[in-house]
């Protein structure tokens, strides 16, 4: 379990790493959480590790009303423990508690694990729920890429070449809006097995006008299910959160694995989001009270 | 008083350097040693075609590759068949490299040896080994079967078919009021130590000697091995097992390939040479354990009694048997557990499998021997409608039965004969402990709450400190200190406290004056090896001995020097004294420098043991005939046969019907293994064993797929238990001495884990009412299970109340 030979370079500017980037077989390297052990396991053997931990300006959660802007190099402890972020957008603190273990949080980042695009990631998912996006620097200057152009599949991003993944926006939860956050995992810490976190939004008469869900290791990219018609015009109490559980589960189409068959993963589905979009529900008629 | 220790809760002396990073581990020995890797099978069965290693000759830093046929000598023969029994009529044990063909994923084809690590990774990559895939054999069914062979010349795949009986099964069975019927599954895990396997070899081109660092139970027969393998006489090698990071059973088997190929590479280069397992090589090259198929039919009596047992188990030994068929064996014996079985039967065929070998892990062979008869008296209370405590109590071997013979030979060729016991009493403690009577009250509590939950219990008869022997050092020097060593091996359990603990109450030193060393046969050449839970009966009992030795030779010197009678002297704090007259006493230290009688005086101490230090008898030579100079002692102890602890566990579920996750919310364990030696430990073993019988029975399993490939073969998939998923374990003691030894102990080690599977088992169907047929179960097997109509329903049981 030791690497093949590689390459390695800590650029001190976005550009050098730029640069760098454009080598063959060159990879950013920032929390290299997943990137380490795959490494080791030599599944991947990369020419050149980019390291951006010493590029400036990566390491800032900026908060706005709009919004939750990640750097590039903030780990995901940083967002756990942000009290301002988390007023801004409360997913992000209650899906961060789920990633992992402290010692992976600590050094782990928030963008590398949404860079890294894997289905079972915490992040990815509510990248997604939140209608997020990425900036992404190249040579030829940065843009915005909206969440659903940027997963493509398993491990996988629309991003190709050299390229740096510099933050990550979170809008903000919408007003009169709640959220919850939960994952069944086989051991705590571990991927999930199936997790949801759900948005819902009322209207001025606490009717509900939005009950969104996106699931953590169910498809191969993150998606988005809009569960509003099972519970629409209903007030919180009224709702009949099991009825969204149940189209949820009509939506959604997991595999099977080692740790859980795919009935399972739908069953979980169901209950998830039940139990979130209770929570959810109550929270946003918490604060439309 | 720091010397009268036995019993006492000390802390673990060897935690500080353990729990800080000073412990010393084989990969901390030796750097600039070259290293080693292996290539390995990717197939689970296949034909050797063609190895081409010229790609690997231009890696710079390459310094050998070797394959079957650089092996000569004894190398190339097939590795030792460790314990031979005559019902294991086809042994079969694989080549240090592989010869012809690979048995599973993970056997050694290929050794590279290089600068370092990362270089020889590189060079393995680059060698090329064509292979013939051949059918392939998973699971104990398919080995039932034969439809294919894992070796060619066993054409039915079985290795051995072990049996024995106590009498007429068949007829008792037959004149029983009730019998039942069932099968059941029990699947493999492993011990999973956080150092895998390492081994170190330096060759001393100078005196032509070898001395190897290696991580294993039994440095001494890993070096007679050694010497025999690579043909050095004995006095030439030197094994020493260093810290080491957990074995539970899997760095018993030796010599693995490893510890034969790392020395010979050394000796063949003249360089030191060192090989690190890694964890993906620790999961398809060393050792697995527990996957049985169990067919069982009872006989009992209106009473739950019961009359005859008959058991009818399939063991999934894997592709070679260099441990021979001791787990089928322990299971098969151990299996009766704490009960009196009137007529009893056991056959169990060891079948060939291309997976990884299977050989002792923690518990070898008894949770399985457990779980069979702990279902099996569940089945019979829920058939009678008795609730399952009653029903063992009423089968419980009673405490006046002792010794106890169950006609049974152990894994040690002795009799199962129970040395002592008190089984009652167990029940009476966990049932207290567990609030069984409590089982319905909180039933509907939990049920309040929207969860289902269920308790079960098991019960369980360890033998433990088998055989042959251990020996024991005990010596003090003249600065006082006190050196103590034994052959046999550590691998954290606390051997360097609870061993010190038995000098300093033996002796009467302080605990702080000794030091004990273990598995280096530098020290210690005799020694059997750390298994079984055998170390403090067996070394114990032998330090024990030693120290009575040394005792009483000290107390014979002083008694010269004092001019007192040797039953008039005590040690107490490392003095020797005249009982209850202050001032007449002598240091021991002092007794140590007079015991070896000295013509030089190279330190003040020495001067008084010369030849004009003081008046002498001239009348006697200065060392008596029969006597030997220094004060120290070698003793050994041999038992008759093991001694048998026991223990009652139970288990607390709730589960959630939503999402059908299982809880262990409650575990309790009343443990009794003699008198005990130092309970902090004693917990402390069985703390260990609870997580890995909570691991065994929900979390872990080796996911072969059926072209043998190991799908889970990390620790991301691989589910060991972490803290979060061990419940906190409440613990009850009882001590019954083994009358068979000197300080009454029976062994600890594996007490924990036993039980782990049968009783977690029973609780979840005492939860689900649904009959658990397989082990371990996780929450989709259990939604399988719950949503299955044709899914076997068990009656609502009423727990804690007598029928």
């Amino acid at each position: 379990m030791k690497p093949a030979p590689f390459g390695y370079a800590d650029p001190t500017s976005l550009d050098e790493a730029l640069t760098l980037l454009t080598e063959d077989g060159a990879k950013v390297l920032a929390g290299g959480q997943s990137l380490l052990p795959l490494l080791s396991m030599r599944l991947a053997s990369p020419a050149t590790l980019v390291d951006i931990n010493k590029v400036p300006g990566l390491d800032t959660v900026a908060v706005s009303g709009d919004g939750v802007r990640v750097g590039a190099l903030v780990r995901h402890a940083q967002l756990l423990h942000h009290p301002e972020a988390a007023r801004v957008q409360p997913l992000l603190a209650r899906a961060t508690a789920n990633v992992a273990h402290p010692a992976i949080r600590n050094r782990g980042t928030t963008v590398g694990s949404i860079a890294h695009a894997d289905p079972s990631g915490e992040m990815t998912s509510v990248l997604a729920l939140t209608g997020g996006s990425v900036t992404v620097a190249t040579p030829e200057g940065s843009s915005a890429v909206d969440w659903a152009d940027f997963f493509v599949g398993p491990l996988e991003t629309s991003v190709h070449g050299p390229a740096v993944v510099t933050d990550a926006f979170f809008p903000a939860l919408p007003p009169r809006s709640g959220t919850a956050f939960e994952e069944v995992s086989r051991r705590k810490g571990d991927y999930a097995v199936c997790g949801a976190g759900v948005t819902v939004t009322l209207d001025d008469d606490s009717r509900v006008v939005s009950a969104r869900a996106a699931y953590i290791s169910v498809g191969l990219v993150p998606e988005v299910h809009d569960l509003t018609e099972a519970v629409h015009g209903r007030t919180v109490d009224q709702a009949d959160w099991a009825a969204a559980g149940d189209l949820a589960r009509t939506l959604v189409d997991p595999d099977g694995d080692l740790h859980a068959s795919a009935d399972y993963r739908r069953l979980l589905v169901g209950v998830l989001t039940e139990r979130t979009l209770a929570r959810a529900g109550a929270e946003a008629a918490g604060r439309t009270a | 008083m720091t010397t009268k220790l036995f019993g006492e809760p000390v802390r673990r002396r060897e935690d500080l350097r353990l729990i800080t990073g000073r412990g010393r581990y084989t990969d901390d020995i030796g750097h600039g040693a070259l290293a080693a890797a292996f290539v390995r099978s990717p197939y689970a069965h296949a034909r050797i075609l063609d190895i081409d290693v010229d790609a690997a000759l231009d890696v710079e830093g390459v310094v050998a590759v070797y394959t079957y046929e650089d092996l000569y000598g004894p190398m190339a023969e097939p590795l030792p068949v460790l314990i031979p029994h005559p019902q294991l009529t086809a042994p079969r044990t694989g080549y240090p490299l592989a010869r012809d063909v690979v048995q599973h994923v993970g056997e050694a084809v290929v050794m590279v040896v290089a600068t370092d690590r990362y270089v020889a990774e590189d060079v393995c990559d680059r060698i090329a080994v064509s292979y013939e895939e051949l059918p392939v054999v998973v699971g104990v069914d398919a080995a039932r079967e034969a439809v294919h062979s894992v070796h060619s010349d066993v054409p039915d795949n079985v290795a051995a078919r072990h049996h024995q009986e106590t009498g007429d099964v068949e007829a008792a069975l037959a004149a029983s009021a009730h019998t039942l019927s069932f099968t059941q599954y029990i699947e493999r895990s492993a011990c999973m130590p956080m150092e895998g396997k390492g081994v170190h070899a330096v060759w001393n081109h100078d005196d032509s000697s070898l001395r190897v660092h290696t991580s294993t139970q039994a440095s001494t027969s890993v070096r007679a091995a050694i010497a025999a393998k690579l043909q050095l006489s004995l006095e030439k090698v030197e094994v020493v097992a260093p810290d080491v990071g957990g074995g539970f059973g899997v760095k018993i088997v030796h010599p693995w390939p490893e510890e034969l190929l790392v020395p010979m590479a050394a000796m063949a280069l003249g360089q030191p040479v060192h090989w690190a397992e890694d964890r993906r090589e620790h999961f398809i090259s060393s050792a697995h354990e527990r996957e049985q198929r169990q067919e069982i039919t009872v006989g009992y009596d209106d009473e739950g009694r019961v009359t005859a047992l008959d058991v009818r188990g399939w063991h999934d030994n894997g592709a070679y048997t260099p441990y021979g068929i001791i787990v089928p064996i322990v299971t098969a014996t151990q299996l009766v557990g704490p009960y009196a079985i009137p007529v009893y039967r056991v056959r169990i065929d060891s079948v060939y499998t291309n997976t990884v070998i299977v050989t002792p892990y923690r518990g070898a062979g008894r949770p399985q021997g457990c779980y069979a008869m702990e279902r099996t008296m569940d089945r019979i209370a829920q058939d009678l409608g008795l609730d399952r405590a009653e029903v063992r109590r009423r089968n419980l071997i009673q405490p006046d039965q002792f010794p106890y013979d169950h006609h049974l030979t152990f894994q040690d060729g002795r009799p199962v004969i129970y040395d002592s016991g008190n089984y009652e009493g167990l029940l009476d403690k966990l049932v207290a402990l567990v609030g069984w009577d409590r089982a319905e009250e909180r039933r509907a509590e939990a049920a309040a709450r929207g969860k289902q939950l269920g308790i079960g219990m098991a019960m369980y008869v360890e033998g433990t400190g088998p055989g042959p022997y251990e020996g024991g050092h005990v010596q003090v020097l003249g600065s006082g200190k006190v050196l103590v060593s034994t052959g046999l091996t550590s691998q954290g359990q606390g051997h360097e406290t609870a061993f010190a603990q038995i000098v300093a109450s033996e002796l009467g030193v302080p605990i702080e004056d000794i030091e004990v060393v273990t598995g280096d046969t530098r020290r210690f050449g005799y020694a059997v090896g750390t298994f079984a839970s055998r170390a403090a009966v067996m070394s114990g009992n032998a330090i024990a001995l030693a120290a009575r030795g040394v005792r009483a030779k000290a107390l014979r010197i002083a008694a010269d020097v004092l001019e007192a009678d040797v039953d008039d002297l005590e040690i107490d704090e490392g003095v020797v004294q005249v009982k209850g007259t202050p001032g007449a006493s002598i240091p021991l230290r002092t007794v140590a420098v007079l015991s070896n009688p000295l013509r030089y005086a190279f330190d003040e101490a020495a001067r008084q043991a010369t030849q004009f230090a003081g008046p002498g008898d001239d009348s006697k030579p200065p060392v008596a005939v029969g006597d030997a100079p220094g004060l120290e002692h070698v003793d050994y102890y041999s038992p008759i046969r093991s001694t048998f602890a026991s223990g009652a566990h139970a288990a607390v579920v709730e589960i959630d019907p939503t999402t059908w996750e299982i809880d262990v919310v409650d575990y309790a364990v009343v443990h009794d293994c003699g008198n005990i030696v130092n309970p902090m430990i004693v917990e402390g073993q069985v703390h260990g064993g609870v997580a890995q019988g909570v691991g065994g029975a929900l979390y872990e399993r080796m996911a072969y797929d059926a072209d043998g490939q190991l799908q889970n073969a990390s620790f991301m998939d691989f589910l060991m238990p972490y803290a979060s998923e061990v419940p906190d374990v409440v613990i009850d003691h009882q001590e019954t001495p083994s009358p068979l030894n000197p300080l009454g102990l029976k062994g600890a080690g594996e007490a924990g884990v036993i039980p782990g599977t049968a009783c977690i088992a029973s609780a979840i169907e005492d939860a689900v009412g649904r009959r658990i047929a397989a082990m371990p179960i996780s929450p989709t097997e259990l939604y399988d299970l719950v949503r299955n109509p044709d899914a076997e329903r068990v009656p609502a049981a009423t727990t804690g109340v007598p029928a």
